[in-house]
């Protein structure tokens, strides 16, 4: 296999006194589709965070494309195609869907491959097209999830960092979600999702980790994981096992 | 609660008159007017006649009131489901009954401040108050006539619900137009010297035939469609696209200026120096615009830079600037000071911006207050009395020279014109910051600063340059201030001035160029500045109590300014937005957006 794009070596991470993340060791390769998994406090979101340079983590290396980048800013990461849809879309809700998708590709400086990209994302989501004038936070749920994948793949990102899409949103919306995750994967965009739903979650994915109190539990692909007892037992709750 | 059952009984018994109701509301407006006549307003506005020997803007400040629960008592609500019934008779007795309640108030103030003597704590229960409020005539027809009063008035207002719309708005037009007229006096005589013996008394104030003739137009104007004429053609200019709307914008821009090249050489000094002042604080909220209104930081301590801009051009222009300064510290002429002066509030900006910049929300509005406080204290400090000369501040600042003319305090005209240069400069600016990607990138910090982060944006810069861009724009109004007073104290850069300069913006409306200019014509030319008088200059020792009471008031029925900007109203009314596209079916819910595929399809696990 290709090497990974992104990838975590023995990474630590504390709040103040707090140990968040243990030894954490993650790759993501070029086009693939993992997913962690964890219950809450696991650490998922610190994850995802170190990953983009937000928290820096004590120990241990983040590596970019084989470069160590622990003290590299966030903006340094999404430029080199690292990019993240937050958790329940976040939109900027009071400027247009336009200026969303503008935001998007903040870092960018290519106005024909801004203008180009835009074109594909109104062809992928028609919707959105008819809404850019339209402020943001007065969309529905399933357009504002489109907007946000849009602002997202406005940063031309190589892997995609997913902070549980399927938050928040409708079951019937979840659905069409994840065929859009799967639509944008498609493209040959890797993505790495961060969801409680484990079942839809693996059923897309490769490969996956489960995650709990900080510390990587189980790392395998996401068949045997969906057929491992102990993670079906732990996601129906009545096995904590900690 | 209680208002609540009130209106309970009220449908439960037609509409027969809603006792509850009527002795709430009358008990706010007795409160309200009791308030307002302790607080001194109407003795101390009594000097200034609106009409001449018929009504005096301190018999005003209470009058208005109960017009307006007269209003308000009556009013019908309508709500979804609901259907309007024809408003009558029953109506404008509630609007009656409710001025009569509020009218007994004053007459039982007046009874007791006839009979006790709490002046030492009340320093407005005075025999004056009694004088007011019974017309100099007995306290006996005090007594009667205020209920009498207030209760025709409330009825008044009520009776306004009867009218037809047009009817009712010649009836606004008409008292709008003859108050306008009386509070815009100074500068309608200033700038137009015949109307000052055909409109205006001798001691001030319009005569009564004007008010009439005044009223009477302002109704024929309503009338006669000109009004809608107006918003036709305001409707056409904003239907305008591309280059038809750039010329049209064009134009506009140019007769603007026009007018204001022309309107200080026709008025007076008083109406120019109170332009010169509006300008000075224009620049001022425009600078905090781009801070508070753009980038979503709450500087409660802007004064510091307009502190540093006048500190610094009065320093390197000043003949006495303190001894300490050594030899060969260079006395420049004013422009090279100015420059001086914005690269003095740049690296101020960035002092006090790095350290603050990292907070969020409260805790960086409070440590940019003590900032602002740290700055003045410093220019009036002992330890650097050698170089500012400390509470006697520096004096002896001259104009500003520009080899063809000056700019001096003694020439308010000037004045104006300079700062309405700086003032274009800054508007340009704003204007194109907004529109840039660094705008851009402060409206993502305001809107959400982690996510803008994520996106790659460097939230500390941007934040930093916004608070740079500021200070910059604040130190041209501090460089033309300390030209213009020829003089500069460190009580001229009180937190008042931070909080003024914000409710200028926030009243004119938050991130809105336009409205920032209304909101510095309003607050700083009609009620004025912290220490400058405005067109109505007898409300300066009410100044901070009517700022208080307008600012509570925009938050509650207006948040988004009295220019509001389309972005930041459709936020704060977004619940209303949204109720009423659900209502007219634009806005699907999440469940039946676009997919069809009943019961959700979980995807069973392989």
């Amino acid at each position: 296999m290709a090497d990974p794009i992104l990838e975590f070596r023995n990474i630590n991470t504390h709040y103040g006194a707090v140990h968040i993340l243990k030894d954490v060791n993650l790759a993501i390769y070029p086009g693939e589709m993992v997913c962690l998994l964890g219950g809450n406090a696991s650490g998922k979101s610190t994850t995802l965070k170190t990953l983009l340079g937000m928290v820096t983590p004590t120990s241990g290396e983040v590596v970019l494309d084989g470069e160590v980048v622990n003290d590299k800013p966030t903006s340094y990461r999404v430029e080199r195609g690292i990019t993240m849809v937050p958790e329940n879309r976040r939109l900027f809700k009071r400027l247009s869907v336009l200026e969303n998708l503008q935001l998007g590709a903040y870092l960018r400086e290519d106005k024909q491959g801004i203008e180009s990209d835009l074109e594909r994302i109104y062809r992928m989501f028609p919707r959105v097209k008819e809404r850019l004038s339209q402020k943001a936070g007065t969309l529905s749920g399933g357009e504002q999830q489109m907007v946000a994948m849009g602002r997202a793949l406005m940063a031309q990102p190589r892997v995609l960092l997913m902070d549980e899409p399927s938050m928040g949103l409708a079951p019937a919306l979840v659905q069409t979600n994840f065929e859009l995750i799967q639509q944008i994967h498609e493209e040959g965009i890797a993505i790495f999702m961060v969801e409680q739903n484990a079942n839809m979650a693996l059923s897309l994915a490769d490969r996956g980790w489960v995650l709990q109190t900080g510390r990587v539990v189980l790392d395998d692909t996401a068949e045997s994981l969906l057929a491992n007892p102990d993670l079906r037992k732990s996601y129906l709750g009545d096995a904590g096992g900690h | 609660m209680t208002t609540a059952l009130g209106n309970n009984a009220a449908s439960a018994s037609g509409s027969a008159l809603d006792t509850r109701k009527v002795l709430n509301v009358g008990a706010v407006l007795a409160i309200s007017l009791v308030f307002i006549a302790l607080a001194g307003l109407p003795v101390g506005l009594d000097p200034r006649q609106v009409v001449n020997g018929i009504l005096s803007l301190g018999y005003l400040s209470l009058l208005w009131l109960p017009i307006m629960f007269g209003w308000t008592v009556s009013k019908q609500v309508v709500l979804e489901g609901m259907t309007a019934t024809k408003q009558g008779v029953g109506d404008v007795i509630t609007g009656a009954a409710t001025g009569v309640v509020g009218g007994l108030g004053l007459s039982v103030l007046l009874l007791l401040v006839n009979q006790f003597d709490l002046r030492d704590p009340l320093v407005n229960w005075s025999p004056q108050l009694v004088d007011f409020l019974t017309f100099s005539q007995g306290i006996g027809l005090g007594v009667i006539a205020w209920p009498v009063i207030c209760g025709v008035l409330g009825a008044f207002g009520a009776s306004l619900h009867l009218l037809d719309a047009t009817a009712r708005r010649a009836v606004l037009a008409a008292i709008g137009a003859v108050l306008f007229f009386a509070i815009f006096e100074t500068f309608i005589t200033d700038l137009f010297d015949f109307l000052d013996d055909l409109l205006y008394g001798p001691r001030g104030g319009l005569e009564w035939y004007a008010a009439l003739v005044i009223a009477g137009l302002a109704v024929a104007y309503t009338l006669s469609g000109a009004r809608e004429k107006i918003a036709e053609v305001k409707g056409d200019y904003h239907a305008l696209t591309g280059e038809a709307k750039t010329r049209q914008t064009a134009i506009l821009i140019g007769l603007s200026a026009v007018a204001l090249i022309i309107i200080p050489m026709v008025t007076g000094k008083i109406t120019q120096e109170l332009m010169a002042n509006v300008g000075i604080f224009l620049l001022l909220a425009l600078g905090l615009n781009i801070v508070v209104g753009l980038a979503g930081i709450l500087d409660l301590g802007y004064v510091a830079f307009f502190a540093v801009g006048g500190y610094t051009t009065a320093v390197l222009t000043a003949s006495n600037r303190g001894p300490d300064w050594p030899e060969w510290f260079p006395t420049t002429p004013w422009f090279v000071a100015l420059i001086a002066s914005v690269i003095m509030a740049g690296i101020a900006g960035l002092i006090i911006g790095a350290p603050v910049i990292r907070m969020r929300g409260d805790y960086l509005a409070i440590v940019t207050l003590g900032f602002g406080e740290i700055i003045r204290l410093l220019f009036l400090s002992d330890w650097l009395k050698g170089y500012f000369n400390g509470a006697q501040g520096i004096t002896q600042v001259p104009p500003a020279d520009f080899g063809l003319f000056e700019v001096a305090g003694t020439n308010p005209r000037s004045v104006f014109y300079l700062v309405m240069f700086f003032a274009a400069i800054s508007i340009y600016a704003s204007w194109r910051l907004e529109r840039s990607r660094l705008g851009r990138a402060w409206m993502a910090i305001r809107e959400d600063e982690s996510v803008a982060e994520a996106m790659g944006i460097n939230t500390v810069n941007a934040k930093l340059m916004a608070f740079v861009v500021g200070a910059v724009l604040a130190s041209f109004s501090g460089a033309i201030f300390s030209a213009k007073v020829g003089s500069i104290f460190p009580t001229s850069f009180l937190i008042l001035v931070s909080i003024i300069i914000l409710v200028v913006v926030i009243v004119g409306g938050m991130g809105n160029i336009m409205g920032v200019i209304v909101g510095s014509v309003v607050l700083i030319g009609v009620l004025g500045g912290p220490k400058q008088p405005g067109l109505l200059q007898e409300f300066s020792q009410y100044k901070l109590l009517i700022y208080g009471a307008l600012l509570i008031w925009m938050m509650l029925k207006r948040p988004e300014g009295l220019v509001p900007n389309a972005r930041r109203s459709r936020e704060l009314h977004q619940d209303e937005f949204l109720q009423d596209a659900w209502l007219k079916g634009e806005v699907d819910t999440d469940e039946d957006d676009d997919n069809p595929a009943p019961g959700g399809s979980q995807v069973a696990p392989a």
